[in-house]
């Protein structure tokens, strides 16, 4: 294996270069194999070698701890397509991929540019005073553990003893007085994509003030001379110009969604009224450690990952086919 | 120039800013911090009330959620502590996430730095299968995990459960360090090279202090992903003795919900949140730094 440092020009006629390029001294031998022996051993035991197995494993019928597992084609498949339960899994992901990061997104735009362009002043676009404050709090539920945000608001939403019911009956929404947000199968999966945002948009309130603040300043100038409003301002000038931040942020949030195991874990560990709330991750996390159908889970899993990487694709081809014309924009100014 | 603009402007603005501008303006501002009020309040409302109920008593917990405990009861702090294992938790997440995370940042930046900087068959497809290690879902690859530990006697031990979460930040990290590792220029490397410094030398004392900024970023999301992780204890780790923090809150809460010490799970959560809010307050304008520096890319 002959290793040539990029910096070095391949055969240069300096001795000293000639000297470095003399293959496999013990210095350079040694280095390459633990510089990049290690992290790859590491990767390829536990990380590549799982995935390429679990293919495998989805065509087989294994099932327990015995050793018997026979090769069965796409039968499992075939069957995860009749599987009422797995299909209703599948249809709340969809739901929470679609629903989760709009909203989100929404939100976090908006805070954004509250922050960012909601200064009062009468020249230039200003950023709001003493916003240091928001994005503090804001950010606070990016650092707690997910499993803990979905406790805490397990106990807000529980009947009785939680604080949401009694806020609610105190400002005289009586009919709330015992209500069970999470054990209803009309609110739970509204309430459960609550807590989901509430743990999500500070994050990218704070990703989207960043990208917001890159932007040149002369624009937005340009822009209140030529008599936009604020809001005009925010919704034809802003978006369009942090296009590439909302495309990579909804990304994040859909895998964000189509993971939720954490969460739903934590609200309704069971799948919720009527599967309300069930998962892919959940279904596939309890077929495979409760009930042991190792063969069967992975093809779970399959269809996950196939349903992750069909997501990425739609929202990379919406946005290459509506981002041409604001590339033009973009060049025309 | 400069002075024929500023005069033609100045008198449109001056009639209209007072009687239309200036009021609209002080106008948005303070709908747009009343609208920025009311979301921190919904972010910190339902962390008081679980910092107050932590010090009730489980008849309080279940009685009216909006009194204040009637006395501060530390004892739901020890009850968590000690009964519910939440101390054995926390020390073993200490253990599990500060060793992966040395590791990992150690093993990410050595391999990061090979990719980024030396040519040899195979770069390209290391990196893309790093790439794709990153985007796929791990709940795919859990099932043949388990047994990948199984066989190597590493299921249910912190050893086992240390090496996969190296395993699994790692493509995060070798991604996000590649670009760092690219952009150092190359005479450094040629003059330290020059000096006598061997391969090893050049790594330790000059390129890996070099991309320190890097490191910081990195070491911060890795440690926040690692402390958060749920999925990979709970399928690998099942063993209670060693329970990360994240799962022992999760099996507390669910034998909270037959019996048991409300006041102690409401004080095992404030245990939890308690540190990661202070280490976020201390760094919070670096995190910040870190999400911008991370995100713009």
């Amino acid at each position: 294996m002959t290793v040539t440092p990029e910096a070095v020009p391949g055969g240069g006629p300096k001795r000293s270069v000639t000297r470095r390029r003399r293959p496999l001294t013990f210095d350079r031998a040694s280095f390459m194999v633990v510089f990049l022996g290690l992290p790859l051993a590491v990767f390829v035991i536990f990380v590549v070698s799982p995935f390429v197995q679990a293919l495998y494993y989805s065509l087989t019928d294994w099932s327990g701890f015995s050793s018997g597992q026979n090769f069965v084609g796409f039968d499992n498949y075939v069957k995860l397509f009749h599987d009422d339960i797995f299909l209703k899994a599948v249809r709340n992901n969809i739901l929470l991929a679609i629903v989760v990061p709009i909203v989100t997104i929404l939100l976090a735009l908006a805070l954004a540019t509250l922050v960012t362009i909601g200064g009062s002043g009468t020249g230039t676009v200003r950023g709001l005073r003493n916003s240091g404050f928001y994005r503090i709090v804001s950010f606070f539920p990016y650092v707690i553990p997910a499993i803990v945000i979905g406790l805490i608001w397990a106990q807000v939403f529980t009947p009785g003893s939680g604080v949401l019911d009694a806020v609610l009956s105190k400002i005289g929404l009586h009919q709330f007085e015992n209500y069970a947000w999470l054990g209803d199968a009309r609110t739970a999966m509204p309430a459960s994509m609550f807590v989901m945002i509430w743990g999500f948009v500070g994050f990218y309130m704070v990703l989207f003030i960043a990208a917001i603040r890159g932007i040149d300043p002369e624009v937005f100038e340009a822009a209140r001379i030529d008599g936009a409003g604020r809001f005009r301002t925010a919704v034809s000038l802003t978006v369009p110009l942090i296009r590439d931040n909302v495309q990579t942020a909804y990304i994040y949030l859909g895998i964000a969604a189509l993971d939720a195991f954490v969460y739903m874990q934590a609200l309704n560990p069971g799948g919720g009224p009527q599967n309300s709330t069930l998962v892919m991750p959940q279904q596939l996390f309890t077929t495979a450690f409760t009930k042991g159908q190792f063969g069967y889970s992975t093809a779970m899993g399959v269809i996950l990952a196939a349903v992750t990487m069909l997501f990425a694709l739609v929202v990379f081809t919406v946005n290459a086919l509506t981002g041409g014309r604001e590339r033009k924009v973009k060049e025309r100014r | 120039m400069t002075t024929t603009t500023a005069d033609r402007a100045e008198p449109v603005a001056a009639s209209r800013a007072p009687r239309q501008r200036a009021p609209e303006g002080r106008g948005v501002a303070t709908t747009a911090h009343l609208a920025l009020i009311l979301w921190s309040l919904l972010v910190i409302l339902p962390l008081v009330w679980t910092l107050l109920s932590s010090f009730k008593s489980t008849q309080e917990v279940l009685g009216n959620p909006l009194s204040l405990p009637g006395k501060l009861r530390f004892e739901n702090y020890a009850n968590a502590w000690t009964t519910a294992g939440i101390g054995r938790y926390f020390a073993n997440t200490v253990i599990v996430v500060g060793v992966a995370l040395v590791l990992v940042m150690i093993l990410g930046a050595m391999c990061a730095y090979v990719l980024a900087r030396f040519t040899f068959p195979g770069n390209r497809l290391i990196y893309y299968s790093m790439l794709a290690g990153l985007t796929f879902p791990v709940f795919l690859a859990i099932v043949p995990l388990f047994f990948v530990l199984k066989n190597l006697s590493l299921l249910n031990t912190l050893p086992g459960l240390i090496v996969t979460y190296v395993a699994f930040a790692l493509p995060f990290t070798v991604f996000f360090l590649h670009s760092f590792f690219k952009a150092l220029p190359g005479e450094i490397y040629e003059a330290a090279q020059i000096d006598g410094a061997g391969e090893w030398r050049t790594f330790f004392s000059v390129m890996l202090p070099m991309a320190r900024p890097g490191m910081a970023s990195v070491a911060i999301f890795n440690f926040l992903g690692l402390w958060n992780q749920f999925l990979l204890p709970v399928a690998l780790n099942t063993d209670s003795k060693n329970y990360v923090l994240s799962q022992g809150m999760a099996s507390f809460a669910s034998q909270a919900g037959y019996a048991v010490d409300f006041g102690a799970l409401f004080a095992a959560v404030v245990i939890t949140v308690a540190p990661v809010l202070v280490v976020y307050i201390i760094f919070q304008r670096q995190l910040q730094v870190s999400v911008t520096a991370g995100g713009v890319k």
